[in-house]
């Protein structure tokens, strides 16, 4: 799978994310409060509201809509409405840039 | 439009569905991203303070009331325990749902939990039709919390101010819920692994219930049934007061909360009772903002939005008349003015989409 140039690592504050786009697909890029990059599926699973406009908490991040959370490392819903897991994508990070392996 | 299905199986629901309605992106007003992380932060602190003050005023209320029971010097005393059981508990209710109202999550759990059972709703099925309203803010078919369906019906606005229709629409509910889950309709928004969850609330409000008639049977005097059961009545005045402001006599199927959801200044204590909803519009565009947070969002927001209503007099003066027209015509609604800060209407989107808006019923 190939490795995408995603961002630099200064466009993501510390315990936020950004929205990025690639092709026809959408993700959510995460900077912990450990300084890791994440990187996950852009919409929500519970009704496709992007997590963008969310508020990052620690590891978790909360869908602007409903409140629904996840676990932005793992994918894993915490916390309903939503039921289905988000899906993760690798992240590495080199020369000051966040490369995402998207499938 | 015409006349209006409400069913989540009707005609109304699958248009929604079929033009691209349901899936439509709503209008939002341009926050700055840091701004809107300052709004959306937790705090435990605002909510503490004002559960405290809210529960210890029951507790202290409700002593006097049954001190003074049966003599009606205890009835003042029983009329604002009232108000703080069948109105304050549907606001916290509302706001522990979206989870915003404190940032422990086990303390929105514990007073949702709580508030769901004296407003007398399942907390499990709830839970999913407020995230539906959200969604799906008034669309015709689709929204299962729209207070006034058109044509307006008077008669039972105003027996809902003593919860009359609501309580009898619990309790067969609510029987149901402990026998079997969630109803058809409910099964539409509730998802399948949420079910057990549903009679299990269910069968523990029953529970309560019984025990507090059993009790009053057995000590011959409603007053337990006045503690609990009877204040979501004659308490329920001021959440229908409040919550017939939310979105009465504006727009439905449109995908902009400036039209379909109203702001009014109200004075401090509605607004304690209301934990701050009646910044409706700032609350539906922004949903996870904390109710202790929206007034400073409002400030934000002010410029592009329509003037907020100045009293719940004066909205209801607006609202009131607005209902009356929407028995003989039913596409009518009232379309408040921008301010030349806001941006404008997507009037073209609202009128290309089949079954949305007509600006031409408004005036």
């Amino acid at each position: 799978m190939p490795w995408i140039d995603a961002c630099a690592t200064d466009d993501v504050d510390e315990e936020d994310l950004i929205r990025w786009d690639h092709g026809t697909q959408t993700f959510a890029i995460f900077h912990s409060p450990e300084g890791e990059f994440y990187a996950t599926a852009g919409r929500c699973t519970h009704e496709e509201v992007h997590l963008c406009d969310g508020l990052v908490m620690g590891h978790l991040i909360e869908c602007p809509k409903h409140n629904g959370q996840f676990d932005y490392r793992t994918g894993e819903a915490k916390r309903t409405p939503v039921c289905v897991n988000l899906r993760t994508f690798p992240v590495k990070v080199e020369g000051g840039r966040v490369y995402v392996e998207v499938a | 439009m015409g006349k209006r299905d409400y069913s989540p199986f009707g005609a109304d629901a699958k248009r929604a569905v079929d033009t691209g309605l349901t899936a439509a992106e709503w209008y939002h007003t341009d926050v700055p991203r840091k701004v809107m992380k300052d709004l959306m932060a937790r705090s435990d602190g605002p909510a503490i303070r004002d559960t405290i003050i809210l529960y210890g005023s029951m507790i202290v209320l409700a002593g006097i009331g049954i001190a003074l029971w049966p003599s009606w010097w205890s009835a003042p005393f029983w009329l604002a325990y009232g108000v703080l059981y069948g109105s304050a508990s549907d606001s916290r209710w509302h706001e522990c749902s979206h989870g915003t109202a404190f940032r422990t999550p086990w303390m929105n759990n514990a007073v949702y939990q709580i508030a769901s059972f004296m407003i007398m709703r399942n907390p499990a099925t709830w839970r999913w039709s407020h995230a539906r309203h959200h969604s799906e803010t008034y669309l015709v078919g689709r929204d299962p919390e729209i207070a006034v369906m058109r044509p307006p019906e008077l008669a039972k606005l105003i027996l809902n101010f003593f919860g009359i229709l609501d309580v009898i629409a619990f309790i067969p509910r609510i029987l149901r819920n402990a026998v079997s889950g969630p109803t058809p309709e409910e099964r539409t928004f509730v998802p399948e692994s949420e079910w057990p969850k549903v009679r299990r609330a269910a069968r523990i409000h029953v529970a309560i219930y019984g025990a507090t008639i059993a009790l009053a049977v057995w000590m011959g005097s409603i007053l337990p049934l006045m503690v609990i059961g009877l204040p979501r009545m004659y308490g329920a005045w001021h959440h229908i007061m409040t919550g017939l402001l939310q979105h009465g006599g504006l727009a439905d199927n449109v995908v902009d909360h400036r039209l379909n959801s109203r702001t009014v200044l109200m004075n401090p204590i509605s607004r304690f009772i209301y934990w701050n909803m009646n910044y409706h519009v700032e609350h539906h565009m922004f949903p996870m903002v904390p109710y202790h947070a929206l007034p400073r969002l409002h400030e934000i927001m002010k410029p592009d939005l329509p003037p907020p209503n100045r009293s719940i007099a004066e909205a209801f003066a607006e609202m009131w008349p607005a209902f009356k027209r929407q028995i003989l015509n039913e596409d009518y609604f009232l379309k408040r003015d921008l301010p030349p800060t806001a941006k404008p209407y997507r009037e073209d989107f609202h009128q290309y989409v089949p079954g949305m808006m007509r600006p031409a019923a408004a005036e």
